[in-house]
């Protein structure tokens, strides 16, 4: 495994394999007042976030340096980015700096695709991580979400998995979708109409505009973030009708089984798409998710930078 | 010291050696286990805290089976765990990876105990270098020893055992192959004179 680019790329074994992994990163740093690992010692991780980021970018360089990797963070304010820098240039110089990982999240879908083609040399070049990239793909993300399901439920197969909002504008359920059918569970999205992306009906899911309708069945519900920044039209009347119709409300998660796990990407806009109330529930695993984000970037680093060859356990691109 | 000359009988592996039978692992660990308890001490008033961690796969089950024995002899409860040394491995970069091994460090952590780190076969001495490192960023243990149920020799680095069920000198062109009930249906420990160091 070369590069980590989409959750699609991902066979279930290579799935599992790094989800697996990821457990086994949290059994090692369990109770240890030194969490350090000597694995990727020498290696250099670079971070390019075009993009705000607080989760992603901090647990990757958590995940590199409890790995021992030296990380290096470039936004794109205070790097060559805010003077006009292409990222084709900004990419090459970083390779050239001896990068061995880039680490990329980009608003246009797409860019982690391009700057692994833009870095490829003749010892392979850098592997690229996509961090988020526009509406595409955000598969690190999807494997968190799937490992926290997975400690939650004790399984993905078979588990129904309700997708709900923004739908249209979200990277991180397109890969979910990806990753969650690959491994086997059900996924159903909830939205309105007008925040489902054109071609939603080729998708592996069921598709549906009622929420209450869908959570009685539900064994964990993923709530989605309205992204007001990527909206350039009207997408729903507004943030209160949104709100009734679409959140998380505490009457709703009455509604929910006892042992049913409510996810959420974060950052959470409380009292939009989830009641504070629910937010801090003991079903809702947002704080988990982003601990497993940690072990699941050491599981994806170790996968992608150790080893002889490029030929990791499971084969991507 | 070569024991018997045994036909398993499978194709390709008929110039597999037995080296222990199941009644003889079994003693083995026995042997061990009266070892630990009289170097240790463990059977006295102010016995130490001593931690039985096996290298996985198969140090694991020797930890367990030790710690039974060990119940079973001095009437102590050893606590016993794994510890995964893969992610502290220095071939990493020149091998294949490789799955993750579950760790788990027995509450009460290491930090003061005499920790007996427990393997299948003592052969470079790299892996238990790796399992040394590894305990350094786990805790501080008053004292560190090595239990294996084989040394076949052919040290790369300064290290020996503190507990050898068997010495036995070997080529390094040879294979010496230890299989546990739990994890391979039964107790057998044999060398062939293929393969070379594959584990």
């Amino acid at each position: 495994m070369k590069h980590l680019l989409a959750a699609s790329d991902l066979s279930r074994d290579a799935a599992t394999a790094i989800l697996d992994d990821a457990d086994k990163f949290r059994q090692a740093l369990l109770g240890r007042d030194v969490k350090k690992l000597p694995t990727l010692r020498g290696r250099t991780v670079i971070t390019m976030f075009y993009e705000n980021s607080t989760r992603t970018r901090v647990s990757f360089e958590v995940a590199g340096k409890w790995m021992s990797a030296d990380v290096i963070n470039v936004s794109s304010s205070g790097s060559s980015v805010a003077k006009g820098e292409s990222l084709r240039d900004t990419a090459l110089t970083l390779r050239a700096a001896g990068a061995d990982a880039l680490i990329i999240r980009h608003p246009a879908s797409g860019a982690a695709q391009q700057l692994a083609a833009w870095t490829l040399d003749e010892q392979g070049g850098p592997s690229v991580i996509n961090a988020g990239d526009g509406t595409h793909e955000h598969p690190t993300q999807a494997l968190l979400d799937a490992l926290t399901i997975r400690q939650r439920l004790g399984s993905v197969e078979g588990k129904r998995v309700v997708i709900v909002g923004d739908i249209l504008h979200s990277r991180v359920a397109r890969s979910n979708v990806s990753l969650l059918s690959t491994l086997g569970a059900e996924v159903v999205l909830v939205a309105p109409p007008t925040l489902l992306p054109v071609g939603v009906d080729d998708w592996p899911v069921t598709v549906s505009h009622n929420l209450d309708a869908e959570l009685p069945a539900a064994d964990a519900v993923l709530m989605l973030r309205v992204q007001a920044e990527r909206m350039n039209g009207a997408f729903f009347p507004s943030a209160r009708e949104y709100s009734v119709r679409y959140g998380l409300s505490e009457k709703r998660l009455a509604a929910l089984a006892d042992n049913v796990v409510v996810l959420h990407p974060g950052p959470m806009l409380r009292g939009m798409e989830i009641a504070s109330s629910v937010a801090d529930s003991s079903q809702s695993a947002v704080l988990q998710q982003v601990s497993n984000g940690v072990h699941v970037r050491m599981a994806v680093l170790f996968h992608l930078l150790v080893g002889a060859g490029s030929e990791g356990l499971g084969v991507v691109s | 010291m070569i024991v018997a000359v045994h036909d398993t009988g499978v194709p390709g592996e008929s110039a597999d050696r037995e080296l222990l039978s199941a009644a003889d692992v079994s003693r083995t660990i026995s042997r061990i286990a009266h070892q630990i308890i009289e170097k240790t001490a463990l059977d006295a008033p102010d016995a130490p805290r001593v931690v039985l961690l096996g290298i996985p796969t198969r140090g694991v089950t020797l930890a367990t089976r030790i710690a039974e024995k060990v119940r079973e002899f001095a009437d102590v409860d050893l606590p016993h765990g794994a510890l995964d040394i893969t992610l502290y491995r220095d071939d990493l970069n020149f091998k294949p990876p490789r799955p993750l091994e579950s760790t788990s460090i027995p509450t009460g952590g290491i930090d003061d105990a005499t920790v007996i780190l427990v393997d299948d076969v003592l052969y470079s001495g790299r892996s238990v270098r790796s399992a040394l490192d590894a305990l350094r960023d786990i805790g501080r243990p008053r004292m560190v020893q090595l239990a294996v149920l084989v040394d076949r020799g052919h040290r790369e680095l300064p290290i020996r055992a503190d507990y050898v069920g068997k010495n036995v000198p070997t080529s390094r062109s040879e294979n010496v192959k230890v299989r546990l009930l739990e994890t391979d249906g039964t107790d057998r420990v044999s060398i062939a004179p293929y393969g070379g160091p594959t584990r």
